[in-house]
């Protein structure tokens, strides 16, 4: 455990000495000061239009970390041999491949909280106390978290095997295709044949489902957020995450190191 | 005791995009080596030595064959505890500095943590590079990252230690210095076993040698039962030399030329340096220098074993 922390530590050390990532962040920043000028051009409804704004920016700036530093997390490591003097000590893959997830994991939480402070801060100033901030923006935040992680574990199957190209492009779509997966199983539904049926449900369960993740409009209407969704997408994913760590884990276990 | 048992190591590469090809880069490899020994691990460039160390390091998978170090399979996680490695060309985190990486390979050794920074202290010392504590990685040369990669295999004070061509990148005073410290391995009883192409560093290193040529093993010893003792051509150089020495000496040498304003000469065998310094001395010029000649130990042992034309490549299937 404490080699698997070790790991974990370094990729964050890695990560927060990458100068893209300051860049990305303040990219978000400025995003949700800019929504108070769209909020300036919409009295009233400025509180609704940052949170709208803000959370959307989290969520989509996370993703695009995730894939870019997920896919890269292991791939750049083999391509540089930086992997010769780890992987030869006394270290099994699968802690490497959970230290790498931790890491990262752990990059994105301090991420998503400097621009949840961020968004914060805009509200206060907005209304002028607490009045806009209620605990569903943090569940919220905690729902995109979630999510970050599924596309760092996905980034982090394909990585094991695939080029980073190739992997950014695999993961992006399958973030794409989450975003929309129920709607496919309600085409299948609708299609009134067995087959299509049989083959969109399986799809619907294979495939990430973000669908349930996505409470950025409510939220933003003042509407609470049901225990019992947040309750799903726990379980859910770390029903998924087990499932795509093992893999990358078997993956790159057989995997020669170039 | 043994230390490294290697049983009938086979690895073939893919290569080859679209129709996979294996190239067999190391064939049916045994080889013994027994604890405190140090074994020279030789070959001509591809002969296969780095796979062979990667092999062992669990850093790629065998095609077959098997290996036990310290009387444990080498799939063990636990029994790389006792080991280190310096890779070949090592690459390391370049946003790190010298400690912090040293740290890192400490902590994943499960070192307690109380032991660390005495060692990482003393290891920056035995290498060398105390100066450079707190320089990041990118900031280093390749001679001071060979020192740090030597720095990371002893962290664990490995029973073991693996080194994939140790010398390569250091600068004489380097090279001495790594030389001492594989002598002191030594005499701490540890195993010491290196891939190299500096050849004296070998001989005056190794208990043992193995060669090995396109992924077979060729011989296996000690160095003065490998190589007939008065083998190989010298190199004389001679200085104030006269054009009547001169001439003399390219009727007895197989090669002479100028270097700078000295002569190099090239003599087949003992016989014939005898009889060129005899003719020097007679001259009355001076002999700078004796040096081993240009043909090495290792041309000695593939023109000794390989078949005519081949090529120390791996071969394809
Ligand atoms: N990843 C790889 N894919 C395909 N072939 C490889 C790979 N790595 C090594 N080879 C081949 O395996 C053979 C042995 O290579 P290896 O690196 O073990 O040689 P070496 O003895 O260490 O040589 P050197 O003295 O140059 O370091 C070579 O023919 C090489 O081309
Ligand atoms: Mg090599």
């Amino acid at each position: 455990m404490t080699k698997i922390l070790a790991i974990a530590q370094n990729t964050f050390k890695e990560a927060i000495r990458d100068k893209i990532l300051y860049s990305l962040i303040l990219f978000a920043l400025l995003m949700i000061g800019s929504s108070i000028l769209l909020g300036m051009i919409s009295i009233n409804i400025e509180t609704k239009v940052t949170i709208d704004v803000g959370l959307s920016a989290m969520s989509v700036i996370g993703a695009v970390m995730a894939v870019f530093i997920g896919i890269n997390l292991v791939h750049k490591e083999i391509d540089k041999k930086t992997l010769y003097s780890i992987l030869s000590k006394p270290i099994h893959r699968t802690q490497f491949i959970l230290g790498k997830f931790l890491g990262l994991g752990f990059t994105l939480l301090v991420n998503l909280v400097i621009m949840a402070v961020g968004l914060v801060g805009v509200l206060m100033f907005i209304s002028r106390g607490t009045g806009g901030i209620h605990s569903s923006l943090f569940i919220a935040v905690f729902l995109i978290f979630l999510q970050l992680l599924l596309i760092t574990g996905i980034a982090l199957v394909f990585s094991s095997f695939s080029t980073p190209a190739l992997s950014a492009m695999f993961t992006l779509a399958l973030y794409f295709i989450g975003q929309f997966n129920a709607d496919i199983r309600h085409f299948g539904t609708a299609a009134n044949s067995l087959a299509i049926q049989s083959v969109t449900t399986s799809l619907y369960y294979l495939l990430p489902n973000f669908g349930n993740f996505n409470v950025i409009a409510g939220v933003s209407h003042g509407r609470p957020i049901a225990w019992t969704l947040l309750g799903y997408d726990l379980i859910y994913s770390i029903a998924y995450l087990f499932i795509l760590l093992s893999a990358s884990a078997v993956i790159f276990g057989r995997r020669d190191l170039k | 005791m043994i230390a490294i048992q290697i049983e009938n190591l086979t690895k073939d590469y893919p290569v080859g995009f679209w129709r996979k090809r294996q190239v067999r880069a190391l064939d049916g490899l045994n080889l013994t080596v027994e604890a405190g020994e140090t074994f020279g691990f030789l070959g001509p460039n591809g002969a296969g030595k780095t796979t062979t160390l990667k092999l062992l390091m669990r850093l790629i998978h065998p095609t077959s064959g098997h290996a036990e170090i310290l009387g444990r399979s080498f799939t063990d996680v636990s029994v790389h505890q006792q080991l280190g490695y310096l890779p070949e060309n090592p690459f390391f985190y370049d946003y790190l500095t010298a400690e912090e990486f040293l740290n890192y390979s400490a902590r994943l050794f499960d070192l307690p943590a109380q032991s660390i920074p005495s060692k990482v202290t003393a290891l920056l010392d035995v290498v060398g590079l105390p100066a450079a504590r707190r320089l990041q990685l990118r900031k280093f040369s390749k001679g001071m990252l060979q020192r740090i990669g030597i720095a990371q295999a002893l962290i664990n004070d490995p029973e073991v230690v693996f080194l994939d061509e140790p010398m390569s990148g250091l600068d004489p005073i380097g090279r001495r210095e790594i030389r001492e410290l594989i002598l002191e391995l030594r005499r701490q009883g540890k195993t010491v076993f290196f891939s190299s192409h500096i050849l004296p560093d070998v001989e005056a290193l190794c208990d043992r040698v193995a060669i090995l040529y396109a992924g077979k093993l060729l011989g296996c010893g000690r160095l003065d039962e490998l190589v007939p003792q008065e083998t190989g051509s010298m190199e004389l150089m001679v200085g104030h030399f006269n054009e009547t020495l001169r001439n003399e000496l390219q009727a007895i040498g197989k090669e002479i030329s100028m270097a700078g304003n000295l002569l190099r000469v090239t003599l087949a065998d003992q016989g014939a340096l005898f009889r060129a310094v005899e003719a020097v001395h007679r001259r009355g010029a001076h002999v700078i220098r004796i040096l081993p000649g240009k043909e090495s130990f290792e041309d000695y042992f593939v023109k000794l074993f390989a078949p005519p034309g081949g090529s120390a490549r791996a071969k394809p299937l």
